[in-house]
């Protein structure tokens, strides 16, 4: 979308963006204030429970709920049978939240109570008998493609391959994004490097589980309660799977304790719902930590085939990825996100990434930071560190030589505008960290990434006050600090202080449709509706002055945040401050609002270059990361603190991913480390200080020159790590996580190698 | 199922409550008291984020039973700021931007004062090990850490001031 | 579920002797609160262990000490003569959890939980620490690596508990150490962990040692042979790496989420030597 009118009236000297005030809701959260997900409570609620499948994939015969619903205290129970089938779009996240003919996954919801306690709730579930019939499983992407693997759904025949399939299988698509001729530019190649991967699944891990507090009444007007990263994506699919209105169900977006994409879709918001109404009650459902590792959504685990080409003095010819995503029990994997972002990071004339979605008997995969496109990049960024070792070129100028810029044509289609990868590669060149003397055993390496960020359905609405204060509704989940973003833009609007605005996350009922908090769109696509919405009151503001003035709203300018007459012309009138326009606003017509709706575009892609140097013992495979260090493109950094949060979080995260966290699963199906202890994220002693670089390449299509920056410092740590767990040890590292077991493994299999 | 009548002390007031003897004190605190800053983020001791302080000792509040706490001293989250004036850690988490989310917040704070009342002056890697058992997943730890380090600089600073 | 917390170890064996169905004791309560939360133990009766003053109390014994049942690993750590003394039991109990697991686990709960990974136990058993016992039938003394005998089960009969733990008077130039691999730097279930104590004498031969593996076998093991591979040698290089490949040897572990078998037979040497060499040092200082 070009930019019209106002968006076009671009800023690039601030006085309140860039600098690091306090949040807004800092002082509640770190006084136990802040309302999340599970600290809410209603007169009269009820404690709701799920019963999980205990088999990875089992026919579902028959539920007796009888007993359940006998014991005292017992107000409800539900089961598939409470819930409408269909055959929508909407089908598969009805069948995920509560399973229908077959459980397909350990942990897949069963049945739900709602009993006056928890303990009365527990002892409900236990008394509900399913009678299973045990099916074969699979849960490896690998061996679910095999043939003769276990069909999970016999109607389910591959899209997007010709002839069309005509057996059943569990590959539910294939993608391709393509450029030039592959077979030529590889035929051109002095040097090729093909490697196979894996990456097992990983979770969010948000600290928060799932919680909700539902309450809908026989008249189908309910409200709900909810930690969720898209209280209108709640309201949405909750009223559609539960035949409600719309209007008639309130949702209301608690503070979250974390998502990262995990949050997006519903899980026992529907099933809370569909108890409230079947007892009458309120009732509040909060997931158990093994809840949500066994039946939320972490990302797919993976199986990619990379092969990379380059002349002898470092152009790359050729690049081909063959990427297996398995994103659990349905459809959905983002294979095709990973197949359109695996190159983005270069400029390429022969280039081919296939995908394959698969479905296994794990738990359907969600969005996790990125989705997608993480994996691809480790095995990707792997490939091209191994080639610019065998050329003999240091990987940054490899990486520099070949690097994506303003008007490279990505293989998935768009031609890029001003982007910044080159700066984000130049800053890592230049920080003394790349530079930093390594001891034995330790290994450097780095490696880029790139996020398309997205930006979508937006509105927010600004009401002045008397005061000359602001209170700011937007209808994004505050996942990491945006109302202070949001505070700060409209604030450097209206030419006030930041203390005079009050953003809050408004509920469904009180503003327009919102998209979810996803793709770091927030501070783009919200950001942009309140500047918006800013300079609509800037506009009022004005002809009210000339209101006042008793000449042309034309001839009044805004100017430091007051209305002045135009010019000499105008007259000679004392300019009029924005407090002064607001007191007098019931004399010049009324309230003062601003408001703005956009289904914006144009969020920014972004790009990051990390740096990481480990140490590796290597007789017991344990890697320590000593210094870590993020140069990423954030456009313009509203407020860089959190910023450079995002930058550290995802860093973290990928650390995680790298070198412990992992889905395991046992020859039963079940998963075997549901729950902190065992799924390992990195703890504040396996992190050191994460050193951060902002890079700032405005994005043209945001008044402030904003992108998203929250998920692209995810994509490349894996392969930083990698290649520096690599360098370090001296052998390859194909699979993630790089856990002391397979560390161990690799070197002993190179000391096996060398005897024979 | 018998109820527990226990009585204690919680930030310094006299509390009683009824509790079922499997409940722990978190669900306690939660759902009893009132208290909803201690957070449940595994209810196994994994995550910290329930953190409290019982007897002056740093505990995760799902790993103690409600009946235990007879007698006991607790202080939580909620006794931290002193009316509206903010414990240095809080004030120095604020300006270090040192959450996101805020879910972990209050754990990390009851585990930072447990710190820096024990050893005023602690290393970057004696924050990281004290606060391990605290998971944070938002922020990579780094301004945390140098939240911490900076409010035992303050701390230090005010408390030469004062002498 | 009934929940008791008695002032008197005759009190608490009483509770504990006429109970039916499934007990348990809180020491710390650090495992039996995950017990109880994840539903796969329904005990009948819990005793709190923690209003019995005298096992609150860490007490020197005959040289060496009396570590009361209820005392937490945070306090131990706390006490600056055990930890002259004992330095790799006072690591093992340090290393059990985060500090605020710290705040509560124990070691009599850490011993009588049963698991083969406790960190504490091989530290406690390379030691020659003693379980002290009381029960319906009066007290008794246990060698520490009687007291495991499967995963999750103890050698202690109805009515039975720990009250404490004995630390021996260490010997002259004797010294201890526990190592244990984790995949992270904290918060993990030990992979492997082995506790070494190691007495030379005048002249720096090694006179007694003790070796001891967790996590590689259904229980702590007490591995005889890595430890005659150090006895009457001065515990160099060779003598280090024929204990390691004993040490090794003695491996019975499984595959799991924790780590491979092939992974914990190779790190077990690896480690057993590390903390050999630590002790050494400890024993020289000593």
């Amino acid at each position: 979308m070009p930019l019209e009118g106002d968006i076009a009236q671009r800023k690039t000297t601030f006085k309140q963006i860039g600098t690091r005030p306090i949040r807004p809701d800092g002082v509640d959260k770190v006084t136990g204030r802040a309302r999340f997900g599970a600290d809410a409570s209603a007169p009269g609620m009820l404690i709701g429970k799920v019963l999980r499948s205990p088999h990875a994939h089992a026919r579902i015969r028959k539920i007796n709920t009888a007993k359940a619903e006998a014991l005292a205290g017992v107000k409800a129970v539900v089961t598939r049978d409470d819930f409408k089938d269909r055959n929508d779009a909407l089908r598969d996240v009805l069948v995920n939240c509560m399973a229908r003919d077959k459980a397909l996954y350990d942990g897949h919801a069963v049945a739900a109570v709602a009993a006056t306690t928890a303990a009365i709730a527990d002892k409900a579930l236990k008394l509900i008998v399913v009678d299973y019939e045990v099916l074969p499983h699979v849960t490896d992407v690998d061996e679910a493609m095999k043939p003769g693997a276990p069909i999970l759904d016999k109607t389910m025949f591959t899209n997007n391959v010709e002839p069309k399939p005509t057996k059943p299988s569990n590959v539910a698509s294939r993608c391709e994004f393509a450029l030039g001729d592959i077979k030529a530019g590889f035929a051109k190649a002095d040097v090729v490097v093909e490697r196979s991967f894996k990456t097992e699944a990983t979770h969010q891990g948000y600290i928060e589980p799932h919680a909700c507090l539902a309450n809908l009444g026989p008249d189908g007007q309910g409200e709900i309660w909810v930690c969720t990263q898209g209280h209108y994506m709640i309201r949405n699919t909750c009223a559609d799977l539960l035949g409600l209105d719309i209007s008639k169900l309130r949702v209301t977006a608690s503070e979250i304790g974390g998502g990262f994409g995990g949050k997006t879709t519903v899980f026992i918001e529907p099933v809370a719902l569909a108890l409230s109404r079947k007892s009458g009650r309120p009732v509040k459902m909060v997931m158990t930590r093994n809840e949500v590792f066994r039946a939320t959504g972490p990302t797919s685990s993976t199986s990619m085939r990379i092969k990379v080409g380059t002349t002898r003095d470092g152009r790359i010819t050729a690049a081909e990825a063959d990427l297996r995503y398995q994103g659990g029990a349905f459809p959905g994997s983002p294979v095709e996100l990973g197949a359109m972002t695996a190159f983005a990071c270069y400029d390429l004339e022969n280039v081919k990434a296939v995908g394959y979605d698969v479905i296994t008997n794990r738990p359907k995969q969600a969005a996790y930071r990125a989705p997608g496109a993480p994996m691809a990049a480790f095995a990707v960024e792997s490939v091209i560190d191994e080639l610019a070792k065998k050329i003999r070129m240091d990987p940054v100028d490899f990486r520099l030589k070949n690097a994506a810029k303003q008007g490279t044509k990505s293989a998935y289609g768009p031609t890029f505008g001003p982007i910044g990868l080159i700066q984000t590669l130049e800053a890592i060149k230049a920080h003394p960290n790349y530079r930093a003397p390594l001891g034995p055993n330790q290994g450097r390496g780095l490696a880029s990434g790139f996020w398309f960020n997205f930006a979508g359905q937006t509105c927010t609405t600004l009401n002045v006050n008397l005061d000359g204060t602001v209170a700011l509704a937007v209808g994004t989940p505050d996942i990491g600090g945006s109302r202070a973003s949001m505070c700060l833009m409209a604030a450097e609007e209206l030419g006030i202080g930041y203390e005079q605005v009050r953003t809050i996350v408004a509920d469904t009922s009180s503003l327009g449709y919102n998209d979810v908090t996803d793709g770091s769109r927030v501070t783009f696509a919200s950001g942009l509706a309140t500047i918006m919405a800013a300079r609509e009151v800037i506009k009022k503001m004005c002809a009210r002055a000339a209101k006042t003035w008793g000449i042309s709203a034309d001839a009044v300018t805004w100017e430091d945040g007051q209305a002045k007459p135009a010019g000499s012309n105008a007259g000679n009138f004392k300019p009029m401050s924005f407090k002064e326009i607001a007191a007098a606003s019931h004399s010049t017509g009324g309230p003062l609002a601003g408001h703005h709706e956009i289904n914006a575009d144009g969020a920014g892609v972004s790009f990051a270059t990390h740096l990481c140097d480990v140490e590796v013992d290597p007789e017991t495979g344990y890697t320590r990361v000593l210094r870590y260090t993020i140069a990423q493109d954030a456009g313009k950094a509203i407020h860089p603190s959190y910023v450079e949060g995002q930058f550290q979080g995802g860093a973290a995260q990928g650390i995680g991913w790298a070198l412990n966290e992992e889905y395991i699963y046992g020859k039963d199906g079940r998963l075997q480390n549901a729950g902190f202890l065992d799924y390992r994220i990195p703890v504040a002693s396996d992190c050191p200080m994460i050193d951060t670089i902002i890079v700032e390449v405005a994005n043209p299509k945001h008044p402030y020159g904003v992108r998203g920056v929250g998920e692209t410092s995810i994509v490349p740590p894996m392969g930083a790590i990698a290649n520096a767990v690599s360098a370090a040890i001296g052998v390859r590292m194909l699979e993630l996580p790089m856990s002391p077991p397979r560390i161990v493994h690799a070197l002993d299999s190179r000391l096996k190698k060398a005897a024979d | 199922m018998s109820g527990h009548h226990v009585t204690t002390t919680i930030n310094g007031d006299s509390v009683e409550f009824v509790c079922e003897p499997q409940e722990s004190l978190l669900d306690v605190l939660r759902n009893h008291l009132g208290l909803t800053g201690a957070k449940e983020g595994c209810g196994t001791g994994d995550c910290g984020a329930c953190s409290i302080e019982l007897d002056g000792r740093l505990v995760c509040s799902c790993l103690v039973l409600g009946a235990e706490a007879e007698g006991r001293k607790i202080r939580t989250i909620e006794g931290m700021a002193k009316g509206d004036k903010l414990h240095p850690l809080q004030k120095k988490f604020l300006e270090h931007a040192a959450l996101q989310c805020g879910i972990c917040t209050p754990g990390f704070l009851v585990a930072a004062r447990a710190l820096l009342e024990r050893t005023p002056n602690p290393t970057e890697t004696q924050v990281r090990y004290w606060l391990a058992g605290n998971l944070c997943r938002c922020t990579g730890y780094d301004k945390i850490v140098r939240a911490v380090l900076a409010t035992a600089v303050e701390m230090k600073q005010e408390k030469r001031h004062a002498a | 579920m009934q929940f008791e917390a008695p002032e008197t170890v005759g009190a608490a064996v009483k509770l504990l002797a006429k109970a039916s169905g499934t007990t348990r004791m809180l020491a710390g309560g650090t495992d039996v609160l995950v017990q109880l939360r994840s539903g796969t133990v329904e005990p009948k009766l819990i005793v709190d262990l923690k209003r019995i003053a005298e096992l609150g109390k860490i007490a020197p014994e005959k040289g060496g000490f009396r570590v009361g049942a209820t005392v937490p690993a945070a306090a131990i750590g706390e006490n600056v003569k055990v930890r002259k003394m004992w330095p790799g039991v006072v690591e093992a109990a340090n290393l059990i959890g985060s500090t605020q697991i710290q705040g509560r686990a124990t070691l009599a709960g850490n011993l009588c939980n049963g698991s083969p990974a406790a960190d504490s136990v091989p530290a406690l058993i390379a030691a020659s620490a003693v379980a002290l016992i009381a029960g319906p039938k009066g007290r008794r003394k246990v060698p520490v690596e009687k007291i495991i005998v499967g995963p999750g089960k103890t050698s202690l009969k109805k009515g039975e508990i720990v009250t404490g733990i004995v630390l021996p008077a260490r010997p002259a130039r004797t010294g201890d150490a526990y190592l244990r691999f984790i995949p992270r730097s904290e918060m993990d279930i030990a992979v492997v962990g082995v506790g070494v104590c190691l007495t030379l004498d005048a002249k720096g031969v090694c006179t007694a040692a003790r070796v001891s593996l967790g996590a590689v076998a259904p229980t702590p093991l007490l591995v005889k042979a890595a430890a005659d591979a150090l006895i009457g040698t001065k515990v160099d290089a060779a003598a280090l790496a024929k204990m390691a490949k004993a040490a090794s040897a003695a491996c019975n572990p499984i595959d799991d989420k924790r780590g491979t078998k092939e992974f914990r037979v190779k790190v077990a040497g690896v480690l057993a030597r590390r903390a050999a060499e630590k002790a050494l040092k400890r024993a020289r200082g000593n």
